[in-house]
């Protein structure tokens, strides 16, 4: 047994070592290759976007690593005197914020009733709101267009952000419930015996031990609403709209308003990126809870 | 988190198992309705009702008054704008997802064995932080036509150069067809060459940057039992100069092939030197000269990538781009729960590591694998965003998804809220059986 043992590891070892080191050479190469793959299209990007406008539409932006001196924030400075654009970024703000909150709130309500309280019916209840999580959003456009139109906020901001709020609830309610419910029995029944209410018990105890999965669900809710173009192209305010659609209206004149594009689309990404980089662990959570949305 | 990123990808994460009585300590139901009532509310209004609305809308004409049965699905079917969006729905559900989650994969597999995988993983990941739109610009800019503008060309165009040479003389051309006689691109001279007489091959039209540092052309030596001649640019900077003679300072066009011809076939061929000269062997003798078209083609421009044939796979590709960093996040969660006992011990049973890949890793992924490409499924049924953005207006009834066709449908070019109606409904149909597992595996997480 020992001799057949060894002589496997021995056959292995020198070749396969070598076969390995090898292979891992490649791999590395392999990855890095892949990793400035993945990085250049958005390195063009922020270039073009440091670029003047003839520089733009005289060669590609690798050639500034040539010519560094071409190099310039003009783009910037013009779009920061754009009123249109700072408007639409304050725009998407104001939707974004209250989207995100009203989405936390409504769907810990929710979560905490269906972790803890007793009612008729809760599980079927709670079965219905996971079977929403894949509805497509398609399926609303009509009807909630319509239905705004006679509610009068059709085209405005909060129409915008209660879509986004009722499509947002249901990932909210399957994943609040479920963290929720994680919390201790006895947590709850020893502060309901110090007297609290159930309003109480709900903003003391479950909202602060719930902080983790807000904070996915947040950040996560948060950068689904600044992304978004489909429902803020129907529901947003055209004369007022966030920057996703201002620059949407921009794409189709493709080519002579490169320099706006391109800055404009980075100043967007800029928020969403800080936020991604300061908060990859929560965002990473969200988005394997979210998986099947 | 622990729930929600417990198992990973398994997704819905599985619910804990109930206990008898949740309720702290007696409430009353109408404190649960009020805890509920904002969410059902919401719910009740936005999400289920228009479900209902959509359906009954689908059955109705473009005015909404008409009661016209299935013909709207009818339509959906039939239509040729509607059926290539269908056509192309197919395409982008079978091969995004499969691509991004094989990518997904690869790139999980590998950085597990990389000190700095996260900062790969960060980069692979980083676009699912930012929007369509964003990504949609970016990607208008990768797949600009023009090769010194657009990245994917620059490269493309790079990669075709570096395989085949360049025309060295694109759009180059006799003044006349006195001495030479055009035919699909190539120039042949009118008589026949005799060994020993030098030939003088006079072109125009070379463009001046392929000129650079060209030398002078000098006359070609008749040499005895060989053909002879001279290449040139047959033109004087600043006038003067005879036509069909090599003056002083015109200049050389070395690199050019020149072919002896005989009835048709190919007797021998040289190519010009520096100095514009070429020798042919005494084969030539009393052949035709022929200047072949490859001299003279046009500089290649890469691919039209988002022309009518390719938009789809390109905006495909920005897809993957986006997306490959879902896949391979939730593929490395759950490489990591898998027992690296099990791959050791195939190791020392002597497989190599794509049988430990193929045999092992892969099997154990399966679960994962299955959420991840189901999940990209849903998603990439609904795209519009990107395909919206990136496809440019000459292009955008070839890229047509059921998405895009829906918007247009509704709110758009051409409006038939019946038709929008019918493509939503039928979009919520594709997702059902989803919507059925999900609420299955909930119901048997529960009664466990």
């Amino acid at each position: 047994m020992t001799t057949v043992d060894t002589a496997v590891r021995a056959r292995r070892s020198v070749p396969a070592r070598i076969a390995a080191r090898l292979g891992g050479g490649a791999m590395r190469l392999f990855l890095i290759v892949v990793g400035l793959f993945w990085l250049t299209p958005t390195v063009g990007l922020l270039l073009s976007s440091l670029r003047d406008k003839t520089d733009i539409a005289g060669s590609g932006w690798w050639k500034v690593f040539a010519h560094p001196a071409q190099l310039t924030t003009d783009s910037y400075s013009n779009l920061f005197h754009n009123d249109t654009v700072m408007r639409s970024l304050l725009t998407t703000a104001l939707i974004t914020v209250p989207a995100t909150v009203l989405v936390i709130l409504i769907g810990a309500l929710a979560g905490y009733a269906f972790a803890w309280l007793d009612f008729p019916g809760r599980d079927w209840w709670f079965m219905a709101v996971v079977g929403l999580l894949v509805v497509p959003v398609q399926v609303a456009l009509i009807p909630v267009a319509k239905l705004f139109d006679k509610l009068g906020i059709f085209e405005s901001t909060p129409g915008v952000v209660l879509f986004h709020t009722a499509f947002g609830l249901p990932f909210a309610v399957f994943l609040l419930r479920n963290f929720f419910a994680e919390i201790p029995r006895e947590l709850l029944e020893a502060a309901r015996l110090d007297g609290a209410g159930e309003l109480r018990l709900f903003t003391r105890v479950v909202l602060p031990l719930g902080g983790p999965a807000i904070a996915s669900l947040g950040i996560f809710q948060f950068l689904w609403v600044w992304n978004d173009m489909l429902i803020a192209l129907i529901f947003a305010d055209s004369g007022h709209p966030p920057i996703t659609v201002a620059l949407q209206q921009q794409v189709r004149q493709f080519g002579d308003n490169i320099d706006i594009l391109a800055s404009g689309a980075f100043l967007s990404m800029v928020v969403p990126l800080a936020v991604f980089f300061a908060f990859q662990r929560q965002f990473v959570s969200g988005v394997m809870a979210g998986a099947v949305k | 988190m622990s729930t929600a990123t417990a198992g990973g990808a398994a997704a819905p994460a599985p619910a804990p198992p109930p206990k008898k009585s949740r309720s702290v300590l007696g409430t009353r139901p109408w404190v649960a309705a009020c805890f509920l009532l904002p969410a059902l509310a919401l719910l009740g209004a936005l999400v289920v009702y228009p479900i209902g609305y959509s359906v009954y809308r689908s059955l109705f004409d473009a005015s909404g008054n008409g009661f016209v049965g299935v013909d709207n699905y009818h339509e959906v079917f039939t239509d040729e704008r509607i059926r290539t969006a269908l056509k192309n729905n197919v395409i982008w559900v079978i091969v995004a997802p499969s691509v991004a989650t094989a990518l997904g994969l690869i790139f999980a597999v590998l950085t597990e064995r990389v000190r700095w995988g996260t900062a790969f993983k960060l980069v692979v990941f980083m676009p699912m932080a930012i929007s369509m739109l964003a990504a949609g610009i970016i990607f208008r800019l990768v797949y600009e036509q023009n090769p010194d503008r657009g990245v994917a060309n620059a490269v493309w165009v790079g990669i075709h150069d570096t395989f085949t040479a360049p025309a060295p003389f694109p759009g180059a051309h006799p003044v006349n067809d006195k001495l030479l006689t055009a035919s699909g691109g190539a120039f042949t001279t009118r008589s026949v060459v005799k060994a020993g007489t030098p030939v003088a091959l006079p072109l125009v039209g070379v463009k001046p940057e392929d000129l650079g540092g060209a030398k002078d052309a000098i006359p070609a030596r008749g040499v005895a039992g060989k053909v002879t001649g001279t290449v040139w640019m047959d033109f004087t900077r600043g006038g003067g100069g005879t036509p069909g003679m090599i003056d002083a300072g015109e200049k050389a066009l070395g690199g050019v092939k020149v072919e002896a011809v005989k009835d048709g076939t190919t007797v021998a061929s040289a190519t010009t030197e520096a100095d514009g000269t070429f020798t042919l062997p005494a084969s030539a003798d009393g052949a035709r000269l022929r200047l072949p078209a490859a001299n003279f083609a046009s500089h290649y421009n890469g691919i039209d990538w988002l022309g009518p044939s390719l938009v789809t796979p390109s905006i495909i590709g920005a897809y993957v781009w986006m997306w490959a960093g879902f896949a391979m996040v939730l593929i490395a969660a759950g490489l990591a729960s898998v027992p690296r006992e099990l791959l050791e011990a195939a190791r020392v049973d002597g497989a190599n590591e794509w049988q430990v890949f193929r045999r092992v890793t892969v099997p154990l992924l399966a679960p994962v694998l299955v959420v991840v490409l189901i999940t990209l499924m849903i998603n990439v049924l609904k795209i519009f965003d990107l395909v919206y953005i990136i496809a440019p207006g000459a292009s955008l009834d070839k890229a047509n998804v059921l998405a895009l066709q829906l918007y247009q449908s509704s709110f758009g070019t051409d409006v038939n809220q019946g038709v929008g109606s019918a493509i939503a409904v039928f979009l919520l149909v594709l997702v059902l059986p989803v919507m059925l597992v999900n609420i299955r595996r909930m119901r048997k997480e529960r009664q466990r």
